[in-house]
């Protein structure tokens, strides 16, 4: 039967106990068990390990724990040993037997399981060595490694639950609210509002009966960072609201994840049952006069839901439809209640500013931007994964230093950010410090915190196509403007892919693109010629390419380009041939073959059957 | 019949009264119950889309209104497998499009439909948090990253009773 803490000393006389169980030499053997790496098999993996350590005699003596997201996902599953720090890139269950037998019996390293450095291909031992970990500044990310989501006891061990005891015990709600005022803390699921204002407003509305929600739909197509700090570290945010809503004063917490991250719904409930049993949340909290809980609500799949006033209309059961602001949710939220909706990210800022105070948490950043930014490094970049840097890092230090550069020896074009409602942004802007503003400036957004890296092989006007053809499908319907706009920005965007564009057409784009921001109600329509316009500004010549000349210079778009075989490189091995849907190519064993443009329906199975790399497009 | 007498004799429906067991009926609580019919049948089938209507006491038109707006809800029953493919940005950018494409060209159907013999369907969605490892392909809940055109069809084809397409 686990014990409620009573009082705040009942939980500091937990984390002696628990740190003292810990012996720091004893040597523990952490697979990561995010989402990312369970695609790549960590969950056998895990059990390979488990049993492996009582096979080898181990049992008791030796500990596996199952982390969440470490954020190198591409290399997963990762393995860390410690105390050592160890750190084995994609490891099998296969593995698992040496890594006990070797690694932790006998001390010798693995050196095929090793990182190679990408230069140099020297082999890394040790994770913090990695250049894609050692150039970040991890402060929210941090703990992830460390910690086993589904043990509570875990995050108490690292000081868990102190920042909340701090607050309750040695701070009024407003000093509260003007430490994170002072802190400088901006929101991080979009817009960047300060945080502390926020909660002031909230605070001071009329009525007793506040809410306060975590807005965890992080819509983003190619973002994570929510899912993992949810998956990965869930005490950490439940700990941030529970401070929050003492700030505020609200009685009860939501948290709104989407329904494609079940991972993170089933750690976040654990936790949270974790927390009731231990006293943390629920009545009269640690023995203060502070009660608070908090419910899931599972998204249902639509991005406009993660619009704040959308959100809440989905947590009432309804569709999930944006209304005007004014009156915003800090006045008039749920049910018609004073609500607070903060990003995961932003609510997990909060122990840590609690904690160490606001000048500390402010030392980094920019004038207008404090504190570090997770973003989610993916496309076409060597090194994908989660990256937090101090705000103002530029994108050339992300990309290059951390990212390792372009995979596959490409040539970097731009790169996204701030999902369907930002930008993209060209190679000369890469020495830019990011924040709030820079890439506001730029014709982007911060956005939740997604940044997909394009290469030359990706068509601009085809990422434009895309974004607009997402924005027409989620746009809820409601006004005109956003409707049929996104979906005629759309038509004339997949004209022009299509080779069928005009002269006028890019002024058209513009012209509607204006109409579609001025029009919307919602920050979607508001925002929704982002992605249009910021190609437009930057890549203009290639829309021109497709207009005039009828050519799509990344050889993407399928209208406009022609698959041919180089009869030098071609060895005439009949794969093409065969795999060929449509029976476009013909030719003879150990002779040159050949590509009937007419027949092509240019589905690109040649050139990912061809080994010697003969088919080209043009 | 009413919702009183729904709640106290049950729907007829083992199934559902299980589901509805566990909420008190409120109207707010519609998405949810609409999230575990479809986890429990694989899709919302209208008869119990009408009951829940009872339950709830709503119109019935409100509660296709809710299962129309958001994406995750399915009117039509799935095949007995599901594949779904990210078409998230990252996913895009590496090329996801031509794997969608060869999966549907393996299969004979396109995204959104289920195969003749009622076997598969293939679903679309836009982004799964697996970013890092993209292209994301999902099979019965089995997670596959860094897919290539090639590679899903291998996948595909090494289903239980996938039928070959005869090429056109
Ligand atoms: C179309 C649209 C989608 C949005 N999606 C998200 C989202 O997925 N996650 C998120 O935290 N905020 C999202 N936002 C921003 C929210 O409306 C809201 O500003 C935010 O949750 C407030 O939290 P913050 O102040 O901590 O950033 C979205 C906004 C718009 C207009
Ligand atoms: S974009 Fe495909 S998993 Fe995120």
């Amino acid at each position: 039967m686990i014990k409620a803490l009573k009082n705040p000393a009942d939980l500091a006389k937990l984390k002696v106990s628990l740190l003292a169980e810990r012996d720091p030499k004893r040597i523990c053997i952490s697979v990561c068990g995010g989402t990312g790496c369970r695609a790549s098999e960590s969950a056998l993996l895990i059990e390979a390990m488990e049993s492996e350590v009582a096979k080898q005699g181990l049992k008791g003596k030796v500990d596996v724990k199952a982390t969440g997201c470490h954020g190198f996902c591409e290399h997963g599953p990762v393995v860390v040993v410690t105390p050592k720090e160890i750190f084995y890139e994609r490891v099998k269950p296969s593995d698992a037997a040496e890594i006990v037998g070797e690694t932790v019996i006998k001390n010798n390293i693995l050196d095929r399981l090793l990182y190679a450095d990408l230069m140099s291909g020297d082999k890394i031992l040790s994770e913090g060595e990695i250049p894609f970990y050692k150039k970040q500044r991890r402060r929210i990310l941090a703990q992830n490694r460390l910690i086993d989501p589904t043990r509570i006891g875990d995050y108490i061990a690292l000081e868990g639950y102190g920042a909340l005891v701090k607050a309750l015990t040695q701070m009024t709600p407003e000093a509260v609210i003007e430490e994170v005022k002072k802190s400088g803390l901006r929101g991080r699921g979009g817009a960047g509002f300060p945080t502390g204002f926020k909660w002031e407003f909230c605070r001071r509305a009329k009525g007793d009966d506040k809410h306060i929600i975590c807005n965890g739909d992080e819509g983003d197509p190619g973002a994570y960072m929510d899912r993992s700090v949810l998956e990965g570290n869930p005490h950490s945010v439940i700990e941030g609201m529970m401070i929050g809503a003492y700030a505020i004063g609200a009685r009860r917490g939501f948290v709104y994840v989407r329904t494609e991250y079940p991972l993170a719904v089933g750690n976040l409930r654990i936790a949270l049952d974790q927390a009731r049993q231990r006293g943390i949340l629920g009545k009269n909290i640690l023995g203060s006069k502070f009660s608070f809980d908090i419910e899931i609500e599972r998204g249902a799949g639509a991005f406009v839901c993660g619009e704040e006033t959308g959100l809440i209309a989905s947590v009432e059961g309804r569709k999930g439809e944006p209304r005007q602001r004014p009156p915003f949710p800090t006045s008039k939220g749920l049910w018609g209640k004073p609500t607070n909706i903060n990003n995961v990210e932003t609510w997990a800022n909060i122990p840590l500013i609690v904690n160490r105070g606001a000048s500390w948490y402010s030392k980094i950043g920019t004038e207008g931007s404090k504190g570090t930014k997770i973003f989610s490094l993916v496309g076409k970049v060597n090194n994908t994964g989660l990256v937090e840097v101090p705000m103002g890092a530029t994108l050339r230090e992300i990309v290059y230093d951390i990212g390792g550069g372009i995979k596959g020896g490409g040539d970097f074009k731009a790169i996204q950010t701030g999902g369907p409602s930002g930008g993209c942004i060209p190679r000369h802007l890469l020495d830019l410090p990011i924040d709030y503003e820079s890439l506001s400036k730029a014709g982007s957004i911060m956005g939740s915190g997604g940044m997909i890296v394009m290469d030359d092989a990706t068509c601009m006007v085809d990422v434009s196509k895309y974004f607009l053809n997402f924005l027409r499908d989620e746009s809820c319907g409601r006004c005109l403007s956003c409707r049929e706009g996104t979906a005629r920005l759309y038509e004339i965007v997949e004209r022009i892919s299509e080779g069928k564009g005009s002269e006028g057409d890019l002024d058209l784009i513009e012209e509607l693109a204006h109409v579609v921001k001025d029009a919307s109600l919602c920050g979607l329509g508001q925002t929704a010629p982002n992605p249009v316009l910021s190609t437009l500004r930057y890549f203009r010549r290639e829309y021109e390419a497709h207009i005039k000349d009828k050519r799509c210079p990344a050889g993407v778009c399928k209208a406009l380009i022609q698959y041919v075989i180089d009869a030098e490189k071609c060895i005439g091995c009949l794969i093409c041939l065969k795999q060929c849907p449509v029976q476009a190519v013909t030719g003879e064993i150990k002779k040159p073959h050949k590509i009937d443009s007419d027949k092509c329906i240019r589905c690109g199975v040649c050139v990912d059957v061809c080994k010697p790399k003969a088919v080209f497009v043009v | 019949m009413k919702k009183s007498t729904a709640k106290r004799n049950g729907t007829g429906e083992p199934r559902l009264d299980k589901i509805f067991k566990s909420y008190k009926g409120r109207a707010r609580e519609m998405i949810s119950i609409l999230q575990d019919i479809q986890d429990e049948y694989g899709f919302l089938p209208e008869e119990a889309l009408k009951k829940t209507a009872v339950f709830l006491d709503v119109p019935l038109p409100d509660i296709f209104g809710v299962a129309t707006f958001y994406r995750m809800f399915r009117l039509g029953r799935p095949g007995k497998h599901t594949i779904t493919a990210c078409i998230g940005t990252a996913c895009h950018v590496r090329g996801v499009t031509r794997v969608v494409e060869e999966i549907g060209r393996t299969l004979g159907i396109e995204p959104g439909q289920t195969t003749p013999d009622g076997e598969y369907s293939l679903d679309t969605v836009n982004c799964l948090g697996c970013c890092a490892i993209g292209p994301v392909v999902v099979m019965d809940g089995q997670y596959h990253g860094q897919v290539t055109s090639q590679s899903a069809r291998k996948l595909v084809k090494a289903q239980p009773n996938v039928k070959e397409v005869v090429k056109s």
